[in-house]
């Protein structure tokens, strides 16, 4: 159960339409199932009260949405975002990718969101309602009479069991506290791949990389990715959409996509939550979190608009690449 | 049957103003260096993006090394420096997927390092053709 209510959101919005201080409403609306929450736009107060959705499937981070409706939209945005989405935000702001000018920020605060897969390992296929209401989530599925109890907790997505923080950088107007940056374990799942061997992390991202079908979501729903040619829409550069033909191409789009969002990546975890095949690609990006915290200096892209990224900066006495891997098992 | 040699094929992605210079002095002093070393000329050591390297793997290269002034001595000031981070944390990511951290290296290499280039190459072709052929990044496609 989240702390502020569907209601108390739908009410908010639709006193920021009344007063006219914005002019359309960027939220969820309920897709095929009631956990397949999708953006929606809304601009008058009956959509709002039949349609706007607010509950522990609303992983969507609406950031990047900004940018292009910002452009088409007339007036201000109403948008309503959870602590690790007021990261993306800033970041899109520090490179100057929407009009802060456009927005009414809200922060809402965040219990942590529900993945499906989880819940479906506990009650089975055949979902057909999900009521967050509760002290529990009351799963009903078509085979049963009553609906499965099942403690939001257990499941819990793992980018939100692995939290960074629980504080909003960026809003207009609080709805609950500001909240706090708190300890997470985020980067030991990296280590414990920095510790095998070369050859197990071969293995291990062979197995993972090789289920790649190249649908693009991960690029797609990431808010650092904001490019409007992608080089991964270019048909001359060899890696336009297309699954993958080998294990190479495999390699190369997963190490670019990484790359390009090397030192601007949040950690906000849309690329793994929207990846259909499941693959861990949180692991690629903290892997360079984790480096670059380690090499220049602790950074946390989002925490403040107008910092400069890692890899767009240097010092004059930086480590030289092959010094990376000292007081690293030399395994190799 | 002969087993034929292994002969690494080594691309050299060396700087316009220090490194492609330093090759040619290691010519002109009648220096050698190992003839699988092929070299791509390149404005300045942070043109290189991580694509060129990767690609360089992909079209059968065994190793890759990178080549500019030295930090400080950059034609453009700065462009080493980036160099350094980017390549610092590509070779990380590249071992993280469980690739041989041998297979890249970085050197900076001045205009007047003709023995210094020469030796740089003649070791890292050496390393590489220890570690054996690229299967890893290797893409069958681009296999003759
Ligand atoms: S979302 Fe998953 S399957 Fe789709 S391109 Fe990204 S990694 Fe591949
Ligand atoms: S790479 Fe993934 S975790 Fe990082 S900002 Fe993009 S979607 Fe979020
Ligand atoms: S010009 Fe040689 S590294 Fe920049």
């Amino acid at each position: 159960m989240q702390k502020v209510s569907q209601q108390q959101l739908i009410d908010k919005a639709v006193s920021l339409l009344a007063d006219g201080t914005v002019s359309c409403v960027l939220g969820w609306t309920k897709g095929e199932f009631d956990y397949d929450i999708t953006p929606a736009l809304f601009t008058d107060e009956a959509s709002l009260r039949q349609g706007f959705v607010w509950n522990d499937f609303c992983g969507a981070n609406f950031s990047k949405y900004l940018v292009a409706k910002t452009r088409k939209c007339e007036g201000k945005i109403l948008v309503f975002l959870k602590p690790c989405d007021t990261y993306s935000f800033n970041q899109l702001l520090t490179e100057h990718r929407f009009d802060r000018e456009k927005v009414y920020a809200v922060g809402i605060p965040c219990e942590g969101m529900a993945d499906i897969d989880k819940v479906k390992a506990i009650c089975g296929d055949g979902i057909s309602s999900i009521d967050c209401n509760g002290e529990k989530m009351a799963v009903q599925t078509i085979y049963e009479d009553a609906p499965v109890q099942v403690d939001a907790s257990s499941v819990l997505a793992e980018r939100c069991i692995n939290c960074k923080s629980k504080k909003h950088v960026a809003y207009d107007e609080l709805m609950g506290d500001e909240g706090d940056v708190i300890d997470s374990a985020r980067f030991d799942e990296v280590a414990k791949l920095e510790a095998m061997t070369p050859d197990e992390r071969f293995t291990f991202w062979q197995n993972e990389l090789s289920r790649c079908i190249r649908c693009n979501a991960c690029r797609d729903a990431c808010p650092a990715c904001t490019c409007e040619v992608c080089v991964f829409n270019n048909p001359k550069s060899g890696v336009e959409n297309k699954s993958p033909a080998n294990s190479f191409e495999e390699k190369m789009f997963h190490i670019i996509r990484a790359f390009h969002v090397a030192g601007r990546c949040t950690d906000c975890g849309e690329c793994s939550r929207v990846c259909p095949q499941n693959i861990p690609l949180h692991l690629l990006n903290r892997k360079f979190i984790k480096d670059m915290n380690e090499c220049y200096g602790e950074y946390q892209a989002g925490a403040e608009v107008g910092s400069r990224a890692p890899l767009v900066n240097y010092t004059t006495d930086d480590l030289e690449p092959g010094e990376v891997f000292n007081g690293r098992d030399s395994d190799a | 049957m002969q087993v034929k040699e292994f002969k690494p094929l080594i691309v050299a992605f060396c700087c316009n103003w220090c490194s492609y210079a330093g090759a040619d002095l290691a010519g002109n002093n009648r220096l050698n260096y190992p003839a699988e070393v092929k070299i791509i000329r390149v404005p300045c050591s942070c043109r290189v993006n991580p694509m060129f390297i990767l690609r360089a793997f992909q079209r059968g290269a065994d190793g890759v090394i990178l080549c500019g002034c030295h930090p400080g001595d950059c034609h453009y000031t700065s462009g080493n420096y980036y160099t350094r981070r980017r390549m610092a944390m590509l070779f990380s990511m590249l071992d993280f997927l469980g690739i041989e951290r041998e297979r890249t290296r970085v050197e900076w290499v001045s205009a007047a390092e003709g023995a210094k280039f020469s030796a740089v190459m003649t070791d890292f072709a050496a390393t590489v053709k220890a570690l054996g052929e690229n299967k890893r990044l290797e893409d069958l496609r681009c296999k003759k």
